[in-house]
């Protein structure tokens, strides 16, 4: 292919300004304009549910270091501005205030918008931690140490449960599974990571669907709902439902969109049109399957495959095909994930014991090491990577402890 | 150039010491990043280039001396 003169990345968080720096990095010349709907140069996600919600970094500490280098760089940031329509066929993205972006090449990035309960986006007291306004509104309304209530025992809730209830606030989670972070990191994670929160005062209503809220006359939240009919009395409540790929700007467009931007293994969707981070879902040739993650690391890797694709010849490009990672803070508590954990995988201990909150485990599937997870043992992980994608058993029998995820299952606690 | 770590970003994931080996490792305790050589030579420089962009947490840059 010949080189794009111009280069047009809608979204401005780490997978846009990634791919930004990326194309720059490799020697592209040509122009780069990002677009991003914030008010806020670019700023990294993972600290908004720790530091910066806890008020222990001033939010600047939370940008990104390349939004400290675009003129350096020589990439244009258009900020406050969304994109609310594409026309492939005339290579142009229309934004919301009228203007129209020509683009030789387009990179979409614009990642989730956080679920929220129907009718909850009227009601004070309601919070979602997707962007830096989000979480310098829960920090306020943490100050005044409310009863909060956490809908939801994912990553994010989990860990704005964790820096609430380290600020001394009165903290529920509710969720429908058996354990927090059910899913993704099975039982063993989970029932660590329940103890861990229960040890430090963190209540839990498990097995436990939310039908709605309750509201006061002045549509403050007041509490919160259960499928039992029970209720929760709240002052604040923080909803970690899981987010929905903004892709509504690129209906009608022709570009597939499904679970995400639907896309081949290069990352790309359409002839000249790519997607990086959250919202990209591709084709990964190493398991056949589809794959889109919404961890932080992936958006910077995934920036970097795209911006080599672009400038790739066609018969050059390379199939995305990462080793994915993630961790999250909690309390005194450290978990990691490299590879791909998922639910009915089989869970081998290797090293040291969940109930102590520190262990390295290796997740397989069919025999095969899809995912090596640990907790509080950050520096010993490295030794097991290896073992990703291999079916030997590096360990034996009788030293690996084998837990059936579905043993772990089914219990209701409260 | 000079190798900066920010600690209290650090996220321990060990990308780094895959990175670059020879210039970054890992605390026994916390697996927080210790840099090996903070004034690395000009052949290196590519090495720390590739750590800076593994890093998860942003917690590693290249500044001028």
């Amino acid at each position: 292919m010949t080189t794009p003169h111009r280069i047009l990345i809608i979204g401005a968080s780490l997978g846009g300004l990634s791919t930004a720096e990326a194309l720059r990095r490799e020697g592209y010349d040509g122009t780069v304009t990002l677009v991003g709907a914030e008010p806020h140069l670019p700023y990294d996600r993972p600290p908004l549910s720790k530091q910066v919600l806890a008020g222990t970094w001033d939010p600047d500490r939370a940008q990104l270091p390349a939004a400290a280098q675009l003129d350096g760089l020589d990439i244009e940031l258009l900020m406050k501005q969304e994109a609310v329509g594409l026309r492939p066929a005339e290579r142009v993205v229309q934004l919301r205030d009228g203007e129209r972006l020509r683009y030789d090449t387009l990179v979409i990035a614009t990642g989730l918008r956080p679920r929220w309960l129907p009718g909850s986006r009227q009601l004070d007291g309601v919070h979602v931690v997707r962007t830096l306004d989000d979480a310098l509104a829960l920090r306020q309304t943490l100050r005044q140490g409310p009863r909060l209530v956490v809908v939801g025992g994912g990553f994010i809730g989990m860990e704005v449960a964790a820096t609430a209830r380290s600020l001394g606030v009165e903290v529920t989670v509710v969720d429908p599974h058996a354990h927090p972070l059910a899913g993704r990191l099975g039982g063993v994670v989970g029932d660590a990571v329940l103890g861990l929160h229960r040890d430090h005062g963190v209540r839990f209503r498990l097995g436990q669907r939310v039908s709605g809220l309750a509201a006061d006359g002045n549509r403050s939240v007041v509490g919160v709902l259960l499928a039992d009919g029970s209720v929760i009395d709240a002052d604040a409540v923080v909803l970690g439902l899981g987010s929905i790929p903004t892709t509504q700007w690129l209906k009608g467009s022709g570009v597939p969109v499904g679970d995400g931007v639907l896309c081949d293994q290069y990352c790309a969707a359409a002839p000249g049109i790519y997607a990086v981070g959250d919202i990209a879902n591709w084709l990964d040739v190493h398991s056949g399957r589809r794959r889109r993650v919404e961890h932080r690391t992936n958006a910077s890797e995934q920036a970097v495959a795209v911006a080599r694709n672009i400038l790739a010849d066609h018969d050059k490009q390379t199939a995305y095909t990462p080793t994915p990672y993630l961790w999250s803070d909690q309390f005194d508590c450290r978990i990691q994930c490299y590879g791909w954990a998922d639910e009915g995988q089989e869970v081998h201990v290797v090293e040291g014991d969940p109930a102590g909150r520190k262990f390295i485990a290796l997740h397989r599937d069919h025999g095969r090491v899809m995912a090596v997870v640990g907790m509080n043992s950050a520096r010993g992980m490295r030794s097991h990577l290896g073992a990703l994608g291999s079916t030997a058993d590096p360990v034996g029998p009788s030293r690996a402890q084998v837990v059936n995820p579905a043993s772990t299952r089914g219990q209701t606690a409260d | 150039m000079r190798v900066i770590t920010e600690e209290d970003k650090c996220c321990g994931s060990g990308l780094c010491v895959i990175a670059a080996p020879e210039l970054f490792d890992q605390r026994d305790s916390d697996g927080v990043v210790v840099v090996l050589d903070e004034t690395p030579g000009a052949d290196r420089h590519d090495a720390v280039r590739k750590a800076v962009a593994a890093c998860p947490a942003a917690a590693i840059r290249l500044a001028r001396q």
